[in-house]
């Protein structure tokens, strides 16, 4: 049922029954490399586009779910999916195989969250017994999407973040598994008027207090219910703004907040300036590293809230500011 | 003597625009037309020319150098044809630099395969 402004809290929770991650390279050699289900040292996948490698990371990271949970795409409702390119391709390309019915979306690098929270509340609802959630981003695309292709050999600033090479898949159904999704914020944009495409942590992070707040009020919790609160790619400067934003407002999160960006990568050994970022950021981290100690019961409530830049190149060059949303996914051990 | 001039004022032109990069929030596209308007500058105010004739390839190679040969192209075009000269002088004057870079760019993209960053 819904609570307080934006959220719904779940009569009936829908459990996640399995994840899948896969990772590039890079990834790999990070902290989180051994605790990927799938890390390919050919960035390009075995294709010939950095495009078509990360359709094949996404299809491979649904196979993978839903192997895990001995499903087949056949007995999969629907899919919800997105990625960080025009018209979404990496996407549509990637699950086509599956022949799975599904929703194409954008939410920047909040996607996972976006997906997560459709995919719980299809299931909440009754409308399918299993639904699958993916996203994916991948290095070599992002960089020819956004800034320059690879081979042009740019220099990157020191505030740029580096977007993942992965893709996260979630299988969301009516079967018991340790880890329930029992409620779900759904983010507004929210835009201080920041215009700075090499600093994106600072551009989401607003967006991200607002979401935490809401959720915090929405369920009548304080940041202490939560044993970890999750941004998806705020990044080294985005968390201290954060900090600073949410103590305006009198909550105090230091604590028991974590970053996926800053997670996945050592940014002293592997030189990735603020940190990760893209929609593979917060899906393989939360795959691979979050649920795992929830299904322990190490963690027992975790509010996962990743953030998205919803700005396009045509928007930025055309000098407009770059709005941020965060959605929040309330994940309990059980 | 020519190779060290060449090899320390084109580093010091170098250096000076990565201190531009790393220092300020210009985009790199700004930066390279900020050496290209300066070259150019410098040019019409023939204090470029004699640079170069000093500094070699130091000074031609970076982009400034560029610049400073685009004005040439114009002067010299203007100066012959007049008005019209404006349009024709600059192409004139850097076709064999401009097709040189897309010639051996385009031989390269057909020996090399773009690699992941490290």
């Amino acid at each position: 049922m819904t609570k307080g402004l934006q959220s719904i809290g779940f009569e009936k929770s829908p459990y996640l029954v399995s994840s899948a991650s896969v990772a590039g390279k890079k990834e790999g050699e990070g902290p989180l490399g051994k605790m990927f289900d799938m890390v390919e040292e050919e960035d390009l996948f075995g294709e010939n586009t950095w495009e078509e490698a990360e359709s094949t990371m996404q299809k491979e990271a649904c196979l993978l779910a839903m192997g895990k949970a001995h499903v087949q795409a056949g007995d999969v409702r629907y899919l919800f999916g997105g990625d960080l390119l025009r018209q979404g391709v990496a996407t549509s390309m990637g699950v086509e195989e599956l022949g799975i019915p599904m929703f194409g979306l954008f939410g920047a690098c909040s996607t996972s969250g976006e997906a997560l929270a459709l995919a719980s509340m299809s299931v909440a609802a009754g409308y399918g017994e299993y639904m699958l959630a993916v996203t994916s981003s991948h290095f070599g695309s992002a960089e020819k999407e956004f800034r320059f292709p690879l081979g042009y050999a740019n220099q990157r600033p020191l505030s740029a973040q580096w977007t993942v090479t992965g893709s996260g898949a979630f299988l969301v159904g009516t079967r018991r598994s340790h880890v329930r999704i029992t409620g779900v914020t759904i983010g507004k944009i929210v835009d201080y008027g920041l215009k700075d495409s090499q600093n994106m942590g600072a551009c989401m992070a607003p967006a991200a207090c607002d979401t935490i707040i809401r959720n915090l009020n929405d369920f009548e919790r304080t940041a202490d219910d939560y044993d970890r609160i999750v941004t998806g790619d705020l990044g080294y400067v985005g968390q201290s703004i954060l900090f600073d934003l949410m103590r305006g407002k009198g909550y105090d999160i230091k604590k028991n907040h974590m970053d996926c960006g800053m997670t996945i990568f050592d940014q002293r050994l592997q030189d990735t300036h603020a940190g990760g970022s893209g929609c593979g950021c917060a899906a393989t981290t939360l795959s691979a590293y979050i649920l795992p100690k929830l299904i322990r019961g190490e963690w027992m409530r975790v509010l996962f809230v990743p953030t998205g830049a919803l700005m396009s190149t045509v928007s930025y060059n055309e000098g407009s500011s770059v709005p941020g949303i965060a959605h929040g996914i309330v994940l309990e051990h059980c | 003597m020519d190779y060290i001039n060449a090899f320390w004022i084109g580093g010091l032109i170098c250096a000076l625009v990565q201190i531009l990069l790393d220092r300020t929030k210009l985009m790199p596209g700004r930066v390279m037309v900020l050496l290209v308007c300066s070259g150019a500058v410098l040019g019409a105010l023939h204090i470029y020319q004699p640079f170069q004739d000093f500094a070699g390839a130091g000074a031609s190679v970076p982009l400034t150098g560029f610049g400073n040969l685009l004005w040439k192209g114009v002067k010299e075009a203007v100066d012959k044809e007049g008005f019209i000269g404006i349009f024709m002088g600059g192409f004139k004057a850097s076709a064999v630099g401009i097709s040189a870079a897309l010639i051996f760019s385009y031989l390269a993209s057909l020996v090399f395969e773009p690699k992941m960053k490290r």
